[in-house]
């Protein structure tokens, strides 16, 4: 059974098709990595998957269970209660992070698991503080968001979508809006996520990080999948866009 | 008569600015708020007829609204209007024009939350309430807070116009007074008591901006 499964996305804005025909599957455990030119449609297959995007046609699998199927060459969502149980299969880490600045870190992190999942404010509260921990922030608890770098901000944020046990966690260009030093401090989190095997799917813009750690690349442009394989494959690959591209990123 | 005794009459027209000052907070700011869900309607019916609402409230003078509510019953239906009908008819003018701005005020506030606090939200499984009271309003309300002090002073000032309709509020006995005693005592008292009060208001909003500068 797949974690994900994606069968022909179909996705377009106006006049634009920012999706055209897209199917992917990740497997419990993988690190599935998208990368691409901006404008290929890598961001708007995340907000499909993590219906914050309705797709205009395709299909979208968690574990097996079915969120949206086609039918007459559109898409049709499950109901609202239905869709709302499929959404605690999945986390996702925003560019820009979209901590609740009047919450303190502690706060953001319990939150949701308190309120929506209705657990313990204990066993999440040991939780967070586990996490905050394993992210080099045990001291920043109480701090609120503004008092915090982008670096440190993003991790909270991590720690606010793993606290609600997911089983997938997508990443949205997780370190675009940061600088170098802290760049390499969430890449290194990432990286330490994917040895204790949490199926994640990234899309993002750092080459050498992809080729690092995911366990499949998918390599989109214009819409749709131009190739995808493993990184060795993919960073070897003769296609001459996918050359071009990769080229850019090492100049 | 004595300057005490002034002060004594006065000081009846102050409690009648008070009480119109707080039932008319305490009736439109909740009442702005179901103005503004209106007027952000996706019911294109509903979002019309606010968007009417506030125009005609926001662009006909307070004095004549006032005088439409209480002279209206009777040149439209011929209603008898009893003379206590002019108390609730102040409230009704100030709560329905106070909700017209504060809905607008409320309305700036919520359009100008960053979408990525919802989708936050969404992903985190918040439902639709939920993100509203828990993650969007309070911050709405630190962003408002500024210009819902500004109305508020202004509605000091414009409980003043009650005097139209006869409710004998602060400003109504200060003018009966200076032309009874041929004084200006009565107005220097009315001015220094407007002062003081929106001094007081300020005050107390400035406390709560405070308050809520623990995040930015």
């Amino acid at each position: 059974m797949y974690y994900l499964e994606m069968n022909h996305i179909k996705k377009h804005f106006d006049d634009l098709e920012v999706l055209k025909d897209i199917s992917l599957k990740v497997e419990e455990g993988q690190v599935v990595a998208i990368i691409g030119p901006s404008g290929s449609g890598k961001s708007t297959l995340l907000r499909c998957a993590t219906m914050l995007e309705r797709m205009d046609d395709g299909e979208l699998i968690y574990l097996g269970e079915k969120a949206a199927w086609s039918e007459n060459g559109a898409s049709v969502y499950e109901k609202p209660g239905k869709l709302r149980e499929l959404k605690r299969y999945y986390g996702l880490v925003f560019q820009n992070f979209n901590l609740f600045p009047h919450y303190s870190v502690m706060k953001n992190i319990c939150d949701a698991p308190v309120r929506v999942q209705k657990r313990d404010k204990k066993e999440v509260t040991e939780q967070a503080r586990m996490l905050l921990k394993k992210m080099g922030l045990a001291d920043k608890e109480n701090a609120y968001p503004y008092q915090l770098s982008g670096g440190q901000q993003q991790r909270v944020s991590i720690a606010r979508a793993l606290c609600m046990n997911p089983k997938i966690l997508f990443f949205d260009e997780p370190t675009s809006a940061l600088d170098p030093q802290l760049t390499g401090e969430i890449l290194k989190v990432i990286k330490d996520l994917a040895a204790e095997h949490m199926t994640m799917v990234i899309v993002t813009h750092e080459m050498n990080f992809a080729r690092n750690v995911a366990d499949h690349i998918i390599f989109m442009e214009n819409g749709v999948i131009v190739e995808e394989g493993e990184p060795e494959t993919l960073f070897t690959s003769d296609n001459p866009r996918i050359k071009e591209f990769l080229g850019k990123f090492e100049d | 008569m004595g300057l005490n005794q002034m002060l004594i009459k006065l000081a009846e027209g102050m409690g009648t600015s008070f009480w119109i000052f707080g039932i008319t907070l305490l009736l439109s700011l909740p009442l702005g708020m179901f103005v503004a869900f209106g007027r952000m309607s996706k019911n294109t019916g509903i979002r019309g007829l606010t968007k009417i609402y506030i125009s005609i409230m926001r662009g006909t003078p307070l004095m004549l609204q006032l005088m439409v509510v209480y002279f209206g019953p009777y040149y439209l239906f011929g209603v008898r209007i009893s003379p206590f009908y002019r108390y609730i008819a102040v409230i009704i003018g100030f709560v329905l024009n106070y909700a017209a701005y504060f809905a607008e005020i409320y309305r700036s506030g919520i359009e100008s939350m960053p979408v990525g606090q919802y989708e936050a939200a969404e992903i985190l499984g918040y439902s639709k309430s939920q993100t509203f009271i828990h993650i969007i309003l309070p911050q709405v309300i630190k962003r408002i807070l500024p210009s819902v002090t500004n109305e508020v002073i202004t509605l000091v000032k414009d409980t003043s116009l009650a005097f139209v309709i006869a409710v004998s509020e602060m400003f109504t006995t200060a003018k009966a007074l200076a032309s009874a005693q041929t004084s200006m005592i009565p107005y220097v008292a009315a001015g220094i008591f407007y002062y003081v009060f929106n001094f007081l208001v300020a005050w107390i909003m400035e406390r709560l901006e405070k308050k809520l500068n623990y995040y930015r």
